[in-house]
């Protein structure tokens, strides 16, 4: 069994499982997570999508241990290789938070220090390294004249307020690249900005993951653009993971009634002229008091007499592709 | 910077030269004569004509203001009516006890303030955050010259440590320093609950923000964090009041001073005020007020230099 495990892990960059975290609020225990399981193989790319609110960057910080004080983790594990994050010391996190394992913030405007140039921030996440500071300074040169930022070496010395959204990203793709991290998070990395900054953002990330040979966890509410850049995606709502497998599994051959509702709401499938945009009828459960049903059977538009409506168990449908879903394992075309 | 620097000192110019037109046209409108205090009130409205002409009063306001401005610049404050000697060399020559006293006063209540600020918003929460909590609101709510007496009363008076008071003895560095103590005491310790409050709430604000977490995701000590990081934007507000605390107490300092029985600027107005003596008053008060004006200035170059974003925004 241990040797399974250790086997299984082998081949992934990061392995979550059952991870479930609670977050105490005056309103009660919110239950954010509950039993999620992403594993991301090494050099892919693994798209994590759900409407807000569903868990994504709790994820996010659950990896990077970056949860806030009232966040409680339950049970469950995240190997990085094979060692466990979760049981980590401070010191032991420190040493990967930034070397094997990097992030990409949603706002580019304010994730960065406002008082310190960029060239000390850049310089001073190299502080592993025994390289004296001028070579420092070179591979933050290199590193942003990679990410296509013009006369790196002048803009050193200028400050976040300096530079536009699209620029502060690529500083901070930069940044998150620049210890050469064997897992790549980023968090929405693109949805502050515009709809061309968009596509070169996501761009420049496809080439930089490719020559890095990293692996990404890329969180979006953009289905096209996890279509277009993710290998693998994993499905969330509210606080679980309802399907996952690789893009051609998830946007060709959805399988639970929530993935292919998202995949009818994203605006760039719809063929017809309309002025309303579709969206699915309903609210997320309230995460707080939570029954032992089905979470998404007030929304569902397939239930009928055949659901037990209870929480079905996550079952492999074809190899790599997971679905919670009671109607689904019959495999009928829903 | 350079650019800020210039723009900052030519605002402070245009401050003061408003700010002591204010106050020369507010003395100037304070009821009372002048001249009969000078002259005092059997003088004949001969000697009255004569003075107002020696002093210029005849003149109108504009060209008085003018004619004092120039002065000014010239270090000319103007004469102290009874004892006929310049404004400007009796204020210089109790600038420094005044100067003395703030600046060590300021000095060991932000050395103690500020870091147990940061320790208290770094472990905030813990027995120790809530025991300085207490302790910062004691020291703010207990006024600066019951201090003052207490600690005169028991230093001084019952344990015989340290001189009760005066200033020392000229040239005698120990002995001016030994008189120091009680009185920057006094002054300082509310500062100190001041200090350590504020630092605190601003610490806790840059320690959420997200370019902390930025900071953090990628690893870096959680010192390089706190004191690199974040305590450069969160002492800017504590910058900024420090500025303004310093140029008040200037002034404001004339309780110490009085309680210790110590030569200095507060004490120089409070009893020139007294007796009446309006050169002395003005040229004091007007010194003050240039001087507080120098280290607002001072404490926003501080802050611009700390903070690229004020240095754009003027
Ligand atoms: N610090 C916190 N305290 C209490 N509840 C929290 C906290 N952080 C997140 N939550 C709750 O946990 C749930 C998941 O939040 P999370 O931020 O992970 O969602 P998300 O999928 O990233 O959403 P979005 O797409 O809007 O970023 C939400 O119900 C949220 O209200
Ligand atoms: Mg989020």
């Amino acid at each position: 069994m241990t040797g399974e495990t250790q086997n299984r892990n082998r081949e992934k960059v990061l392995s979550i499982k059952d991870l479930s975290v609670n977050f105490k609020t005056e309103n009660g225990l919110v239950q954010a997570l509950r039993r999620v399981s992403i594993d991301i193989p090494p050099k892919q790319i693994v798209g994590l999508v759900g409407e807000s609110g569903c868990g994504k960057s709790t994820v996010i910080n659950s990896i990077l241990r970056l949860l806030s004080n009232n966040a409680e983790i339950i049970q469950g594990s995240i190997h990085l290789q094979n060692k466990n994050i979760l049981m980590m010391t401070s010191t032991q996190l420190r040493a990967i938070r930034g070397k094997r394992i990097s992030v990409i913030f949603q706002d580019p405007m304010t994730s960065l220090n406002p008082a310190l140039s960029i060239g000390r921030q850049m310089t001073d996440i190299q502080y592993r390294d025994q390289i004296n500071q001028v070579a420092k300074r070179q591979r933050a040169i290199d590193m942003l004249t990679r990410v296509g930022i013009p006369d790196a070496e002048k803009r050193l010395k200028s400050y976040p307020h300096q530079f536009s959204g699209g620029m502060r990203q690529r500083i901070a793709i930069a940044m998150a690249l620049i210890m050469e991290p064997d897992l790549l998070i980023a968090d929405e990395p693109t949805t502050a900005l515009d709809a061309t900054l968009q596509i070169q953002i996501i761009e420049l990330l496809k080439t930089l993951q490719k020559e890095f040979r990293c692996s990404v966890l890329f969180v979006s509410h953009h289905l096209g653009l996890v279509a277009d850049f993710c290998d693998q995606v994993v499905v969330m709502y509210a606080g679980e993971v309802v399907e996952s497998g690789n893009v051609r599994d998830i946007f060709h051959r959805a399988a639970h009634p929530y993935t292919k509702r998202l995949l009818e709401c994203d605006p760039a499938r719809i063929k017809t002229k309309t002025r309303v945009l579709p969206t699915i009828p309903g609210y997320i459960p309230d995460l707080v008091n939570l029954s032992d049903d089905c979470i998404f059977k007030d929304r569902c538009h397939v239930k009928d007499n055949k659901c037990p409506l209870t929480v079905a168990p996550l079952t492999e449908l074809t190899p790599g592709h997971f679905v919670q879903c009671h109607l689904s394992q019959e495999g009928e075309n829903l | 910077m350079t650019y800020y620097l210039i723009k900052r000192l030519g605002v402070a110019a245009i401050t003061v030269v408003i700010a002591v037109s204010l106050l020369y046209g507010m003395i100037h409108a304070v009821p009372g004569d002048p001249l009969s205090v000078v002259l005092g009130p059997r003088a004949t409205p001969e000697m009255k004509a004569a003075l107002n002409k020696r002093m210029g009063l005849d003149k109108p306001f504009v060209i008085q203001l003018g004619t004092f401005f120039i002065n000014v610049l010239q270090g000319d404050l103007g004469t102290d009516v009874f004892t006929d000697t310049s404004v400007s060399e009796i204020f210089f020559g109790q600038l420094p006890f005044t100067v003395n006293l703030i600046f060590l006063a300021i000095g060991w209540s932000a050395l103690l303030g500020i870091p147990l600020g940061c320790y208290s918003a770094v472990r905030r929460n813990t027995l120790i955050d809530k025991l300085t909590g207490v302790f910062s609101v004691g020291t703010i709510a207990i006024p600066s010259f019951v201090v003052a007496l207490y600690s005169l009363l028991i230093f001084a008076v019952w344990l015989k440590w340290l001189p009760a008071i005066g200033a020392g003895k000229e040239g005698d560095f120990m002995d001016q320093l030994s008189h120091l103590l009680l009185p920057s005491f006094a002054v300082g310790l509310g500062w100190v609950g001041y200090l350590s409050r504020l630092v605190r709430a601003s610490m806790l604000e840059v320690l959420g923000e997200n370019h902390i977490r930025t900071a953090r995701a990628f690893g870096l000590k959680e010192s390089t964090i706190v004191l690199g990081y974040a305590l450069r934007l969160a002492i800017l507000p504590t910058v900024a009041l420090l500025g303004v605390g310093i140029g008040n107490m200037l002034s404001g300092a004339v309780f110490a001073e009085i309680v210790f029985a110590r030569p200095g600027v507060g004490k120089l107005i409070f009893d020139s005020v007294i007796t009446r003596n309006y050169p002395l008053v003005m040229g004091s008060v007007i010194m003050t007020t240039i001087l507080f004006v120098l280290f607002t200035t001072v404490a926003d170059l501080i802050s611009a230099f700390l903070d690229p974003r004020i240095r754009e925004n003027l």
